[in-house]
């Protein structure tokens, strides 16, 4: 079943055009690892699939469990079921995770015709999940991502994902900056949340957070079009090689 | 017999009306009588003006100054008499006696080709243009005692750095207040700085002997686009020394300026500094240092105002009150609608040191835009007793302890300085000061 | 992740945003024609049928108030104020004697209060608030009087306590906020109506939560209450004030002065939560809200804590001070404040520390939206007798849109050298990323902004009790609706 159709997207922002054209089709249950080099457009097409306001959509469609994605703001499609883990997690100083976090199962839990939690349900329910990434209690105490070191606001970011229960989740860049024993926690994570029917998009630069969450696809994206598309290998071809021989083949 | 401060200057202004316009070139002399009206229609400021709440300048005025409104020129060489200028900094030196501006053929031969410095009654003639472009737009026209300044001034500084010229040695005026009865000078200072021009201007202040002498200072600067202008002051006058200097800067787009006043000795001064952000991504920095004690009296009041988006101010004022002083600060901090990303950083960090000793400080922001980054900070406190107290545990005495300590509070001010042999300079004089050695002479002839 | 920059179009939307309190009540009012001269005062005080030296205290601030004039300091854009057409004196009781119990207060003034959530029954016993309810002039309704009165503690209207304590109103009143201390305090000690008072004896811990509630209601009327605090010797209070307004175009004036005495050791926790009327989105209308509340630490070690959020009125010029004149006292300010559409506050402080070791905290939180200007003035005052003084205050601003201003003017007068005192300043606003953030996890735009906000007052929020910080959130929420869209 096809859980996310994009067809011939573009985007632009600030009148540049990142993404010329892309054509993705991610079924209900896969991993699909978006890989590139910098300034390709893998950032960019993260934030248009979440619907940040600063891309204009120039062209294309984007289908989301048979619903018109880019017709729907940001929060309906978190709602829907996307998720992004946010390359640089945001600090909203004040707001306390708890409240934050209230606040979002609860809108999720409307969505889809449920009552709210009350508050010793979800604080249970918080606990549960914090387990998952092993987040600290303080941390879920503390303002959201305010004071976090840069693999506690990723694992916080895991934990929130664990929370909301994505259909797809849009992993970007979760890797970056994080030592060999958080990428461990953070991917695992990852996996035990990972249900037969949901799927993740890793965007990454590296092999190694693939040899944790195994992709079933890997794309290459390059100057905002996928140039190439592969199995698992791809991933590892492209960390012996580095991107020289894609643009070689794309002739230039 | 209460007669008001003001009626003396009114009486005086009406008689001497005919020798005002005599004396001066008519661009200053056209817009004097509608500077005299605001003068009179506002009085001097009291501490009722919540500009001047810290100063009231009434009584300042009262004595009975002379004004050398007839320009007798001076009776002696400053050059041969004042040695002031700054060892191991190789300035253009000038001097202002009072209000007089005497600058040597050798100094002028030596300023950098394009440079201009005269008095503005000779700027008048040679370049009526710029001058009339500039004179008097600058300044507040609603300030009383830039109305004062404006009403009684005969002549000034004129400074020009044309586009595109770089001086290569800073330049340095210096100030000196000497006569031998009571005296009050009526200062003007005109610099315009050219597109892309670089210029640094020390001025200096000095009073001689210990006769009362009262000046007022309006100095107009505008900085052309990407110009860099560096404005440094240094008061050291006498405590019957009173000095009331507004200072106004206008900055366009790209500029960059750097304004520094350093009090060592005063008697009461209040000064006022204006900038004026015009275009976009103009920067300033402005910077302040007051050594007080006695009964000393300084109130440094600024405003910067951020008219246009992208600009970026700094502010960081220390001042070290001691005695039976009083220091005030106030700084406001103006961003305009529209002017969007607009950084601002104001701080100022007082230390007291007797319980008489007395310090005001007034931090505002006025913020119409709301993508802005501005913060300030004050306060008032002591010098850590802890620091003291380790220091003298390593066999420094306590008095040493505490210069060391005040030297660290207020380097911190003069490490901003772009001018190192200033900063050197600085760093001995404010270090003499705090030994109490500075006190002891009696005229700038200490500099020796 | 890269923003556009200044686009900041989520702020930009500026709609009605409803006030919730703004019915009125259809009830008989005597109302005094309009006007101020001394026969009114008489009038006022012979209707109170008051004791000839409370006669005098009016007169004589009346007499002081002729002769000044209108505070224009304040970075407030005031209209003139015609006070010959104002009423000095609403009572909505009719021409009935004071109400013996609940029976004989009027039904509609009984459901104008549990519309406002605050039913004047003795069930408040159970949510442990003892409520005295002023509307328009008068003192409607004490609760729970007798239990407090048990422990010795008075808590009723002022013209109750003028009637059964004239001792210690009269050794109180204008003790603190002398009737010449600005316009608006000789106003309101001219021809103040009704308010509460509250005498908390020595070594007694009041048990409850004291609460006032104040409505305007009658048109055309203006609003001067006197609030009477003392806590005697190693005493305790806690006490809350509420404030409501019918919506009406034209404006009405409130003009209260709070005072408050603390004794040796005694702490008085003074919490408000102020929302009179604000006026419509184009500034037609609301409530001019000139007030003046001081508090004396008088005594050593003595407490006095004031915490508010100011969502309503269309000008509020007010400045909670404190006066710490008892060694050893302390003394602390929080403050939310709210401006929105054509809102104008200039809100803030004065610690006045006359007493050695005395501590002061001063914690502001301004926001300001819509094309309202939202000023913090404070001044810290430390005098020369007063060694080893501590004052902290932080000052922030945030604003939420680009027509709004938001300014900050604190004072610092500092004639001691033993003295520390830091002033800290900032002002931001509600990035897109962290809007967008929200909204990713899959919270509204509106809902972003009410977590952040709540988020960036929870400091102030935090002190006040229980029940009031909840309405207070709902508040601010209300408050900023339509100023993000």
């Amino acid at each position: 079943m096809k859980l996310l159709e994009i067809k011939d997207l573009h985007a632009s922002i600030e009148g540049k055009e990142i993404l010329k054209g892309i054509d993705l089709t991610i079924n209900a249950g896969e991993v699909h690892a978006i890989m590139g080099p910098n300034g390709s457009g893998k950032s960019t097409l993260s934030a248009v699939l979440v619907g940040n306001p600063a891309y204009t959509v120039t062209r294309g469609s984007v289908t989301f469990g048979g619903k018109d994605l880019l017709a729907m703001s940001p929060e309906e499609r978190s709602r829907e079921g996307l998720f992004l883990s946010f390359q640089y997690p945001v600090e909203i100083p004040g707001v306390s995770m708890v409240n934050f976090m209230r606040a979002a199962v609860n809108e999720h839990r409307k969505h889809r015709g449920l009552a709210p939690l009350t508050a010793s349900e979800f604080l249970k329910l918080m606990r549960d999940k914090r387990a998952i990434v092993e987040l600290d209690n303080k941390l879920a105490n503390r303002s959201v991502n305010e004071g976090f070191s840069g693999g506690e606001k990723k694992r916080n970011e895991i934990f929130q994902m664990a929370m909301l229960e994505p259909s797809l989740a849009i992993l970007d860049e979760t890797d970056s900056g994080l030592d060999i024993d958080a990428l461990r926690i953070v991917a695992d994570g990852v996996n035990k949340l990972k249900r037969p029917d949901t799927s993740v998009i890793v965007i990454t630069h590296y092999q190694r957070l693939l040899d944790y969450i195994k992709p079933d696809v890997v794309h290459v994206l390059y100057k905002g079009r996928i140039v190439k598309t592969d199995g698992p290998r791809l991933a590892l071809e492209l960390e012996e090689k580095g991107y020289d021989w894609i643009k070689k083949e794309l002739g230039e | 017999m209460n007669v008001a401060p003001e009626k003396q200057y009114t009486d005086l202004y009406r008689e001497a009306r005919g020798l005002l316009a005599a004396h001066s070139p008519a661009v200053m002399d056209a817009v004097r009588d509608e500077a005299f009206a605001t003068f009179c229609a506002k009085g001097f400021p009291t501490t009722k003006d919540e500009a001047y709440k810290y100063t009231g300048l009434g009584p300042s005025f009262a004595p009975d100054y002379g004004l050398n409104l007839a320009r007798r020129p001076l009776a002696a060489d400053p050059y041969a008499a004042f040695r002031c200028d700054v060892p191991n900094l190789s300035t253009s030196l000038f001097f202002v006696v009072n209000d007089t501006l005497c600058a040597s053929p050798e100094h002028l031969a030596a300023l950098t080709p394009g440079v201009v410095l005269t008095s503005l009654a000779d700027a008048a003639v040679r370049f009526p243009d710029i001058v009339g472009r500039h004179y008097g737009r600058l300044a507040a026209q609603d300030d009383a005692l830039t109305a004062f300044n404006t009403a009684f001034a005969e002549d000034g500084v004129f400074l020009y750095v044309p586009d595109g010229v770089v001086m290569d040695k800073p330049l340095q005026l210096i100030n000196v207040m000497s006569a031998g009865a009571d005296m009050m000078a009526v200062r003007r200072l005109l610099v315009v700085i050219g597109d892309r021009a670089s210029a640094k201007l020390l001025v200096c202040d000095h009073a001689d002997g210990d006769k009362r002498y009262l000046s007022t200072q309006v100095a107009e600067i505008f900085v052309g686009r990407d110009a860099v202008f560096d404005y440094y002051e240094l008061e050291e006058t006498t405590p019957a020394n009173t000095r009331v200097a507004n200072t106004y800067i206008r900055q366009a787009a790209g500029s960059n300026v750097l304004a520094n006043g350093v009090t060592l000795t005063c008697g009461t001064t209040r000064n006022h500094l204006s900038v004026e952000l015009a275009g976009e991504g103009a920067e300033t920095m402005l910077g302040g240092i007051a050594t007080l004690d006695a009964r000393q009296h300084l109130d440094n009041n600024t405003l910067i105002t951020h008219r246009v988006p992208r600009c970026t101010s700094r502010e960081l004022f220390k001042y070290v009150v001691d005695d039976e002083a009083v220091g005030a600060f106030a700084g406001k901090v103006r961003v305009e609608p529209g002017a969007q990303k607009s950084v601002s950083q104001q701080t100022n960090k007082n230390i007291c040191l007797t319980r008489a000793a007395r310090m005001y400080a007034q931090p505002q922001l006025e913020i119409y835009a709301d993508d802005v980054q501005c913060s300030h900070g004050a306060t008032v406190g002591q010098l850590d007793e802890a620091a003291v107290f380790y220091m003298r545990q390593r066999g420094l005495s306590h008095k040493e302890a505490v210069t060391l300590l005040i030297n660290a509070f207020v380097n911190e001010v003069i490490d901003h300085l772009r001018m190192d042999a200033l900063k050197e300079r600085l760093h001995l004089l404010v270090e003499k000061r705090f030994r109490g050695e500075l006190g002891a002479c009696r005229t700038c002839r200490k500099c020796k | 992740m890269k923003m556009k920059e200044d686009k900041n179009k989520f702020v930009r939307k500026v709609a009605a945003s409803e006030y919730k309190y703004g019915f009125t009540t259809d009830i008989e009012t005597d109302i005094i024609p309009k006007g101020l001269n001394e026969d009114v005062i008489r009038l006022i005080s012979a209707k109170k049928g008051e004791p000839g030296w409370l006669l005098d205290f009016r007169l004589k601030a009346y007499r002081r108030w002729t002769t000044m004039t209108m505070p224009r300091w304040a970075h407030l854009d005031i209209p003139d104020i015609d006070f010959q057409d104002i009423s000095y004196y609403a009572d909505p009781r009719s021409k009935k004697a004071a109400p013996g119990s609940l029976d004989e207060v009027d039904p509609e003034v009984i459901k104008t209060f549990n519309k406002l959530g605050i039913p004047l029954e003795e069930q408040m016993a159970l949510s442990g608030m003892a409520v005295d309810a002023v509307m328009d002039s008068v003192s409607v309704k004490t609760t729970f009087k007798e239990s407090l009165l048990d422990k010795g503690i008075i808590f009723c209207s002022i013209s109750e306590a003028v009637r059964e304590h004239p001792d210690l109103v009269r050794r109180y009143l204008g003790s603190v906020v002398s009737p010449a201390d600005n316009y608006f305090a000789a106003l309101n000690s001219a021809v103040f109506t009704d308010g509460s008072f509250v005498y908390i004896p020595r070594g007694v811990r009041c048990p409850m939560e004291l609460s006032t509630y104040f409505r305007i209601n009658a048109a055309g009327t203006g609003q001067f209450e006197r609030t009477l605090i003392v806590a005697d010797d190693d005493s305790y209070v806690s006490y809350l004030e509420g404030c409501t307004a019918p919506m009406r175009d034209d404006n009405q004036l409130h003009a209260a002065i709070v005072e408050i005495y603390v004794h040796d050791r005694a702490e008085v926790k003074y919490s408000t939560v102020q929302n009179w009327y604000p006026g419509d989105k184009d500034g037609r209308g609301g409530i001019y809200n000139f007030v003046t509340k001081r508090g004396l630490c008088k005594g050593v070690a003595s407490k006095l804590s004031w915490t508010q959020v100011e969502t309503g009125s269309a000008i509020t010029w007010k400045y909670p001070s404190c006066v710490l004149a008892g060694d050893g006292a302390q003394a602390e300010f929080y403050s939310v404040a709210v401006t929105n559409n054509h809102q104008q506050a200039d809100t803030g402080t004065k610690m006045i520390h006359l007493g050695s070791n005395t501590r002061s905290t001063i914690i502001s939180k301004g926001i300001s939206a819509g094309h309202s200007q939202n000023s913090y003035r404070g001044l810290v005052r430390v005098a020369e007798s007063a060694s080893g003084v501590r004052n902290y205050s932080q000052c922030d601003s945030l604003l939420l849109g680009d027509r709004c201003g938001a300014h900050t003017f604190p004072y610092m007068d500092i004639h001691n050298d033993t003295a520390v005192v830091e002033h800290e300043a900032t002002t931001s606003k509600i990035s897109e990323e962290q809007v967008f953030y929200c909204n990713q996890r899959g919270i509204s735009t509106e809902d972003a902004i009410g977590l952040i906000v709540n988020g960036y007052a929870r400091e102030v929020l935090n002190k006040l009790p229980m029940e009031f910080a909840v309405e207070a959130q709902k508040l601010l929420q209300i408050s900023l609706e339509g100023s993000v869209g």
